[in-house]
């Protein structure tokens, strides 16, 4: 179970007590009614899928009822941030690989 | 029987308390403080099950977690059988009784040993699926009989009466283990000043310290256990918890320990007491000190009873006073299994003699049992074993490893019992389940935990570390290291000192070498539990299993419910030594929660019966009980389904309900429909935006029906909004919704338009809600109210506030059954006296209480739809023919309105809602029957839709459905079929969805 | 204040009002308590309860309020408490209000007043949700069995308030003293939480204050 730090409530709480949204920082089209379907497509139904850093939208639920982001490693499940809404996430880009078996190898 | 291998001191039993316990029908004695296994071999039960594929004889080989043959069921009663219990880990208690798992119909005289012995041959891996498959219609057959021979335990057929629950925990360092290293590292932390929880899986703290002969200070090791429990116990936010297996490390550093509170007081929790408990641990830090298990050597027959793990044979002398048997062989790779031999001697049993497989062994423990007059074979193994169901002999010959062959002959050696260390296997379970793959170290030829993202140290056997002083530093270490990064101040303390040894280190042995090639000698066992052998890791790889996860799922290895913690390193270096890799390359060894097996009422804890979930109740919930009403779930809430009066079954009751709604009144509890309060300048623009009709003109006094569409254009929600001031709104949602929808427009609010002025508040519980509807309700109502219901004072979809019976009121003038209708709305505490008012004032008037079922056949007469019911997520406003509620002229595009215009949401064969009336009055079509419009094609048929909502209707004397056709709203009067299971149609004709008062005069007079 | 609708809720008459544990009948169980309980459970019913929404950073706001309630807006995970009188943080820009009984009428329109013309919400939730308040050297179990915070006095504190998960439900835990908490809980799922309250605390012993 994530442990998650409520950038409102200022600490760590459970995942039981938080609802996952959907990826992060998909703005709604400021003109929908001026976007092509495909543009409209790609809003409505086109995420990311990376096997990495991914910025996530959440909402404690249970706890002060605000939505904010999370930048989590989708490998290992490492919370490497949360921030609120507006903000901008400070990690970006690949995450350092875990290490692997080192094969044959030894320490 | 006596307890004819019980010694007559030592050990950690207590000899003045004799318990009887039955095992297999018999009745034996064993001692407070033995395990069930102790107590076994303490009576000289050889034979303790039979093997899972090929029903062979099977003895107990170890005395922990990782026992693969002693799963036992336990129970004397149906309601309180445990199935696969490890006899290892159960402690003894009076009356315990219990059988074998596997060995049907019996253990000593089993239909199955001979099939199994015919079978023995017949029988390589891959057999079911090769055998059994064909023909695929004896299947049903074959699996009866194999899955009762396999007999992996039962559950039972009648309620438990223990009681389970959970506990949520809070710590810096969770310290897993209280052996050596776990108690050094729990007392470090705990000297920090560290919320330490300690937790080991055991009867007792200590782990290998219960039994060792090692000294710490010079005094027996136990002695310091004591003294470490006891600072441990005064330590303020220390909590030890015994008998509590560390069963699965999850994200973040949350772990489950699964706690045995009372299995080892009988097999009913006494009265008053939590059977087991589940603690849910969040730990700033993790000090994994699981220890290690001692792998056994792969020889000949290693699986008759009297083969056993070393190390265990050790425990049961020193910890049980049990000696399993007189004459003992000892087969080792290294320096620590001759402590077993020196164990055994002062036990007064004879050391036939130790097979060492190094060439030239010279470590202090190697010495004193030289100097002792052990016989020590080096160079060699144990090969084989013999003996019928206990070993009898055992064949040791020198071996070549590199060569993988026998160089002599071999010496066959009388003895009972035969020992084997093939070194140790870390316990590294823990440290991968959370994906961490552990690494291969070849200097002590074992798997250690690898770098993981979790915050945790390891410590000691489990870290490879095996020498008793290291094992402690190492412990210490741990635990100031995870103090100190939890944030606390590590202190220095008192360390033992333990005598230091001249060790060598051990030899890559796994399986032994025979004379014979491993498919032609007899079989060498792996994986206890499943019967898997090396011949058959052999076979899998010839047959391009190359991979071990591959091997794995061939073979059934480490696939029991011991996770093969014996023979997995074993299984993967016999697929490497096969396909001449080193034992990385074939792959490492994964596991999964949990560590050992967990009951379900430790899983279910306290959730269950009527705790099972919440059950939502509305303030008038007492009336409808007294009242007899049925109840109808609708999400976590008990809605009067129907009141049914003597002898009504649904169907009665509701057409009379029906009837008294249609002709005079009734009244529903409404109260668990959402209610959210919306309050600010911009309320009104908000309401634009997440309906999909305008709101700018709603006046003051006024309500309107809003539909809410998700961003791709279908419908998510619907309810009435009434306009409270021009900055202050009453938003109504579907009882389900009440939550998601609050949700919703927070997440609009907050991520999207945070700029406008408005705030949602949940009045759901304050506000409940009694409906009257029917033509007498603006009778009734106007017996209790101060409000003037004139039709045009207080017109069709306004409301008013006043009184009602005395309590203050809002009251809106909506309908849901296209009567007459008033929703009166008080806070939730007054509304009991407001409902026995109505109720005691209707009388005159014929008023009825009402449940959903009439609430349902009432709206679906005039069409009214039900979110959820109707639709289904891909339907849009069009397609319900209510485009009257989509004001497409709005300045701001609201949500669904893109989605809505999208090419595929304009098609004109879209399934679109209309009515159906099945062409036979009588006939009630099945909610959910496919529709087709001929029934005179080849089948699969192309269907065009479904039907949704359907009841009989009373007031109109047919039955009547709404459904969603393909183009439906522009087939009116053509006949649609509705498909029943039996195969036969009911034919029905296409309407409008409105089927009473289509134009709505009886809900505005 | 024209533009929103505030209006007395409560009977101003003697009407009968039944808490949300009313049909568990704790006046008839007060008495029947025996030998020591570890825990003590009272509902403190029909309390005014309003959640207020404003801006904190605004100080006309923050004063307003302060200036009505005597009571300062308390930060993130706060709880401030002058006799019968608390104020909650529920979130950024949430409270909750509670008040004896029939003063969240005129708590409101002072609230209301004093603010001004300022955006913000007051609405009156008191029919929604009731206090059971926990007092005794086992209710910290009791809390450990039912909610995944950490309820250590190290990390919950008197004074704090926290909205988190229970048993299967959610609810706010508030420490008002040493051994003592309230659960704000839900009207419609104060049946759920009662019987849950009783049977975690069986082992050390349940006693019913009126």
């Amino acid at each position: 179970m994530l442990h998650i730090q409520c950038p409102h409530c200022g600490e760590l709480r459970s995942e039981e007590e938080f609802h996952a949204a959907g990826q992060a920082h998909i703005p709604r089209p400021l003109d929908p009614d001026n976007c092509t379907d495909a543009e409209w497509g790609d809003y409505m139904f086109f995420r990311d899928n990376p096997r990495g850093i991914h910025h996530e939208l959440w909402v404690h639920a249970t706890g002060c009822r605000r939505y904010f982001n999370v930048t989590r490693n989708t490998e290992t499940y490492e919370i490497l941030e949360t921030y609120k809404i507006g903000e901008q996430p400070q990690v970006n880009g690949k995450p350092v690989v875990v290490a692997k078996a080192i094969e044959g190898e030894t320490v | 029987m006596s307890q004819v291998n019980r010694l007559t001191h030592g050990g950690r039993i207590d000899r003045r308390q004799p318990l009887t316990f039955t095992f297999n029908g018999q009745r034996y004695q064993g001692f407070a403080g033995d395990t069930l296994a102790s107590a076994l071999l303490a009576n000289g039960v050889d034979v303790i099950g039979r093997s899972f594929k090929y029903s062979r004889p099977r003895g107990i080989v170890a005395a922990g977690a990782e026992e693969p043959n002693a799963i036992m069921q336990i129970g004397s009663t149906e309601a309180t059988q445990i199935p696969n219990v490890r006899a290892t880990q159960q402690p003894l208690y009076a009356g315990l009784v219990a059988a074998s798992t596997n060995g049907w119909p019996s253990v000593n005289n089993d239909l199955m040993g001979i099939l199994g012995k015919v079978g023995g041959k017949m029988m390589p891996p891959g057999f079911y699926y090769k055998t059994f498959m064909y023909p695929q219609n004896l299947w049903l057959t074959y699996e009866k009989y194999i899955r009762k021979a396999a007999g992996l335990g039962r559950v039972p057929t009648e309620i438990d009466p223990d009681s389970y629950d959970h506990m949520n925990q809070h710590c810096d360092v969770l310290v897993v283990g209280a052996g050596p290293a776990g108690l050094a590292a729990a007392l470090a932390a705990a000297r920090s000043g560290a919320r330490v929880i300690l937790a080991d899986e055991q009867e007792e703290f200590g782990g290998s310290l219960l039994d060792t002969r090692e000294l710490l200070d010079g005094q027996p090791a136990a002695d310091w256990v004591a003294k470490a429990i006891a600072e441990l116990d005064a330590t303020p936010d220390v909590t030890l918890l015994s008998r509590a297996t560390v069963n699965g490390y999850h994200d973040h550093n949350f772990l489950t320990i699964h706690q045995r509170l009372t299995d080892h007081l009988g097999e009913k929790a006494p009265m008053g007491q939590v059977r087991h408990r589940v603690h849910r641990v969040r730990a700033k830090r993790v000090v994994l000190a699981s220890g290690a298990h001692e792998r056994p050597l792969v020889y000949a027959n290693n699986d008759l009873p009297g083969n056993l793990v070393a190390g265990a044979v050790s425990t049961y002398v020193r910890r049980y006073g049990v000696a399993p048997g007189q004459k003992l062989v000892l087969s080792t790779n290294n320096d620590y299994a001759y402590r077993v031999a020196l164990d055994w001697l002062e036990a007064g049993r004879e050391v036939v003699a130790i097979a060492d497989a190094r060439q030239n062994p010279r470590g202090a423990w190697v010495e004193e049992a030289r100097a002792k007059g052990i016989r020590v074979l080096t160079g060699a193994a144990v090969t084989e074993a013999r003996g019928s169901t206990r070993v009898s002999g055992a064949r040791v010959a020198a071996i070549d490893i590199k060569g993988f062959r026998t160089t002599s002959p071999g010496e066959w050696l009388n003895c009972d019992l035969i020992a084997t260390s093939g070194g140790y296997s870390p316990v590294v379970h823990l440290a991968s389940h959370l994906g961490g793959r552990p690494l291969w170290r070849e200097d002590i030829q074992a798997f250690v935990p690898g770098p993981a993202p979790q915050k945790r140290v390891c410590a000691g056997a489990v870290n490879g570390v095996f020498a008793l002083g290291d094992v402690l530093a190492d412990g210490f270490e741990a635990g100031a290291t995870a103090a100190g990064e939890a944030g606390l101040k590590p202190v220095a303390g008192e360390v033992p000192r333990a005598e230091h040894r001249f060790e060598e280190p051990s030899l890559a042995l796994f399986q032994v070498p025979h004379e014979k090639s491993t498919a032609r000698a007899p079989k060498q066992f792996v994986d206890l539990q499943n019967d898997v052998t090396a011949a058959g890791i052999e076979l899998a790889c010839r047959e391009g299993f190359e991979s071990i996860e591959h091997v794995k799922r061939y073979t059934a290895l480490g696939f029991g419910t011991d996770q093969g913690k014996l023979g997995n390193i074993n299984g993967l270096a016999i697929a490497a030594r096969v396909q001449n890799k080193a034992i990385p390359e074939v792959g490492t060894t994964m596991f999964r929660p949990n560590y050992t097996p967990v009951t379900f009422g430790a899983v279910a804890g306290r959730h269950c019966g009527h705790l099972m979930e919440p059950v939502r109740f509305t303030a008038l919930h007492g009336w409808h009980v007294k009242q007899g009403a049925l109840f109808e779930d609708v999400g976590q809430w008990k809605r009067p389904w129907y009141f049914p009066k003597a002898g009504e079954d649904l169907h009665a009751a509701v057409a009379r309900e029906c009837k008294a709604v249609r002709e005079k009144v009734g009244i529903l509890d409404a109260s668990t429909l959402g209610k959210i309060d919306i309050q600010g300048p911009d309320a009104r623009e908000f309401l634009n935006r997440v309906y999909t009709n305008a709101w700018t003109k709603l006046e003051v006094g006024k309500a309107r029906y809003g539909l809410m569409c998700k961003e791709d254009g279908m419908v998510m929600d619907d309810g009435v909004t009434a306009c409270l001031a021009d900055n202050h709104f009453l938003m109504t949602t579907t009882t389900g919704g009440a939550a998601r929808i609050l949700e919703w427009l927070e997440l609009y609010h907050q991520t999207e338009w945070p700029d406008l002025k408005v705030y949602f508040t949940s009045v759901t519980d304050h506000w409940a809600t009694m409906t009257l509807s029917g033509p007498e309700s603006r009778n009734l109502l106007a017996e209790l109210t101060d409000i003037d219901l004139d039709k045009d004072a207080f017109p069709f979809m306004s409301w008013r506030e006043g009184t009602v019976g005395g309590v203050p009121a809002r009251v809106f003038r909506i309908s849901f059954t296209g009567e007459l209708s008033y929703e009166i709305n008080v806070q939730a505490d007054y509304a009991m006296g407001v409902w026995e008012q109505l109720i005691e004032a209707g009388k005159k008037y014929g008023l009825t209480p009402y449940g959903t079922e009439t609430m349902h056949v009432l709206r679906a007469e005039k069409g009214f739809i039900i979110v959820g019911q109707d639709t289904d997520g891909s339907v849009t406003p069009q397609d319900l023919g209510m485009g009257w509620a989509v004001s497409m002229n709005k300045p701001f595009s609201f949500i669904g309105k893109r989605g809505m215009n999208r090419q595929d949401c304009l098609k004109a064969d879209r399934k679109q809602l209309v009515g159906l009336k099945p062409v036979n009055p009588k006939a009630v079509l099945p909610e959910g029957a496919q529709l087709v419009f001929n029934t005179q094609q080849p089948i699969p048929m192309t269907m065009i839709g479904h039907v949704t909502s359907s009841y009989y209707s009373a007031s109109m004397g047919f039955g009547f459905a709404l459904a969603v056709v393909k183009g439906g709203l522009g087939k009116m009067g053509q006949k649609v079929y509705a498909a029943l299971r039996d195969g036969t149609f009911v034919e029905a004709e296409i309407v409008s969805s409105v089927f009473y008062d289509p134009k709505g005069e009886r809900q505005h007079v | 204040m024209s533009n929103v609708n505030v209006y007395q809720q409560r009977p101003t008459s003697a009407a009968r009002a039944e808490s949300p544990l009313f049909h568990a009948e704790l006046d008839k169980l007060a008495g029947r308590s025996v030998g020591s309980a570890g825990v003590t459970l009272r509902e403190k019913k029909l309390r005014g309860h309003l959640v207020l929404r404003g801006e904190a950073s605004d100080t006309g706001f923050t004063g307003a309020v302060e200036s009505v309630l005597g009571l300062k807006l308390p930060v993130a995970l706060g709880l401030t408490v002058k006799g019968e009188t608390s104020l909650q943080w529920l979130g950024p820009d949430e409270w909750l209000l509670i008040v004896p009984q029939d003063e969240e009428y005129t708590a409101e329109l002072s609230l209301r007043e004093a603010i001004g013309d300022r955006h913000i919400s007051i609405v009156n939730v008191s029919g929604g949700q009731t206090l059971y308040e926990l007092t005794g050297p086992g209710v910290r179990s009791v809390l450990m069995k039912s909610t995944s915070y950490d309820v250590h006095p190290s990390n919950f504190p008197v004074g704090k308030a926290v909205g988190t998960v229970f048993a299967k439900s959610q609810l706010v835990i508030r420490h008002t003293g040493e051994e003592t908490w309230e659960l704000v809980v839900r009207r419609s799922f104060a049946d759920y939480i009662w019987l849950w309250l009783q049977d975690a605390s069986a082992e050390y012993g349940l006693a019913i204050a009126s």
